[in-house]
């Protein structure tokens, strides 16, 4: 049923089969977190992949920087309805992290561990197969504080939130465990088509 | 805690409409939640034209957590807005229009959190820090509390009488409106000191507006001193 005198702005034909349900595009870059930015200093930045409280392997910025570069191109959704096209985003790709440590995934789910003691679960395979990186870098410059530098998770198939801001590790988890916003009501996966916001979507 | 009860779009009845500013009116929907409201969440609210389109926007939840099965908002009316558009220059008492919520999780104030508790608004950004404010003066006046809001001008000011009747009458409730001028006088560290020598050390601190204004308290904040993770921000776009 419609709401009485509301025709709305329909975005043009090609913007909305772009859209997952619920969407509105954006072209601002809009900020979304729980708190503030933390602090970090790339002389102490370190980032480590666990397997549950044990380490495989840890990385500082400059051996980080040293890993092999991807590059990806596409279309961000947040679950607060805005979403970005195109956008260029590089950085290393969890696969090649994994190659660099010398393992293999030892379960099926992952938390990403942000500064700010931020958390978001992903499933490994959202992870590896080229679907997600560590990115530093956003639109061909340094990925900047407020949108998570200098390095934050990008999974740009899943919600925004599953892209964990200013990373600072991937610990493998016995069972898919909620993060922080999953634990709050929101969706353990967060696909956009499916349009999976909340719990019971 | 994985919360699993499900958020579904219900049909709401607007039951009220009054004017707040030149710019924001007050709506109050008449919507049965699955669960209690949380002061400091929000609702998604959906309209849909004649042909199927919708468009969807967040709005703060300004009432106070109550059962009396209606809940208000305020809405800024943009002038090319899709949405606030709507609410400014088309819904009349009466109309239907569909909400899920209540939703948010991390911007939320129970009145067993305690306080002190500093609240920091830009703009309509005050609108979820009211709900606050109103839950606390029913459920825990003793916890002390600080409103900094900054709106452009004093005519601009949501609530404005309330907020001054509060800081008035509710021992433990202080008021700082920083207006900043057609010039953009911004929050600064000294308006931060005083906020935080009249209230002193906050225990919870949220700060809620457009996105030039959360990132600048928010900093200034932290660079007060104030622990990071004691600090939760809402951004309404910008
Ligand atoms: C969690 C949350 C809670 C919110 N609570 C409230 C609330 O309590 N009250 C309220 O009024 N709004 C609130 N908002 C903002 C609201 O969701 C909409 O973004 C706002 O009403 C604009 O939507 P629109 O469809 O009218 O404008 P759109 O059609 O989306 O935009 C119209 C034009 O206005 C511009 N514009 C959009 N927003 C702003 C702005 N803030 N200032 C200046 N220009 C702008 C856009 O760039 C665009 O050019 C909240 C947002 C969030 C995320």
């Amino acid at each position: 049923m419609s709401t009485r005198g509301f025709t709305g702005r329909p975005p043009p034909e090609a913007t909305r089969t772009r859209l997952p349900p619920g969407q509105t595009r954006t072209e601002d870059f809009p900020v979304l977190q729980i708190g503030p930015n933390p602090r970090i200093d790339l002389e102490t930045w370190c980032f480590t992949l666990r397997a549950g409280s044990r380490p495989l392997k840890s990385w500082s910025w400059t051996a980080f920087e040293r890993l092999p570069r991807t590059r990806w191109a596409g279309d961000i959704h947040c679950v607060t309805q805005w979403s970005k096209f195109d956008t260029r985003w590089e950085g290393v790709s969890v696969d090649d992290l994994l190659a660099d440590a010398g393992v293999e995934a030892p379960t099926a789910y992952a938390l990403a561990e942000g500064y700010d003691d931020y958390t978001t679960n992903v499933p490994f395979a959202d992870l590896t197969g080229g679907r997600a990186m560590v990115a530093t870098h956003y639109d061909g410059a340094p990925l900047s504080l407020d949108h998570g530098g200098p390095a934050r998770l990008l999974v740009p198939h899943l919600y925004f939130w599953k892209s964990a801001k200013w990373l600072k590790g991937l610990r493998f988890t016995q069972k898919d465990e909620g993060g922080f916003w999953e634990m709050r009501g929101y969706h353990m996966y967060g696909d956009p088509w499916r349009e999976q916001r909340f719990t019971g979507d | 805690m994985i919360d699993a009860i499900r958020l579904p779009w219900r049909e709401t009845t607007i039951v009220g409409i009054a004017p707040v500013t030149r710019r924001v009116k007050s709506f109050r929907l008449a919507v049965a939640f699955d669960r209690p409201v949380v002061a400091g969440q929000h609702v998604d609210v959906r309209l849909t034209a004649p042909d199927g389109y919708q468009a969807r926007r967040s709005y703060s939840i300004a009432s106070a957590p109550s059962d009396d099965g209606t809940i208000e908002l305020l809405v800024d009316g943009l002038p090319d807005g899709e949405v606030s558009g709507f609410f400014d220059g088309i819904a009349e008492v009466g109309d239907t229009l569909e909400v899920r919520g209540p939703i948010g999780g991390a911007f939320v104030w129970r009145p067993e959190d305690g306080g002190p508790l500093l609240l920091v608004g830009g703009g309509s950004g005050v609108v979820p820090l009211l709900a606050m404010l109103r839950h606390r003066a029913v459920a825990a006046p003793e916890v002390p509390a600080l409103l900094l809001y900054s709106a452009r001008a004093v005519d601009e000011v949501l609530a404005h009488a309330e907020l001054v009747r509060r800081a008035e009458t509710e021992a433990g409730f202080q008021l700082m409106l920083h207006l900043t001028g057609d010039g953009g006088r911004r929050i600064d560290a000294a308006v931060i000191a005083t906020a935080l020598k009249r209230l002193g050390g906050p225990r919870h601190t949220f700060i809620c507006g457009a996105n030039p204004f959360v990132t600048a308290a928010s900093n200034l904040l932290v660079g007060a001193g104030l622990e990071p993770r004691t600090i939760r921000t809402e951004r309404f776009g910008g």
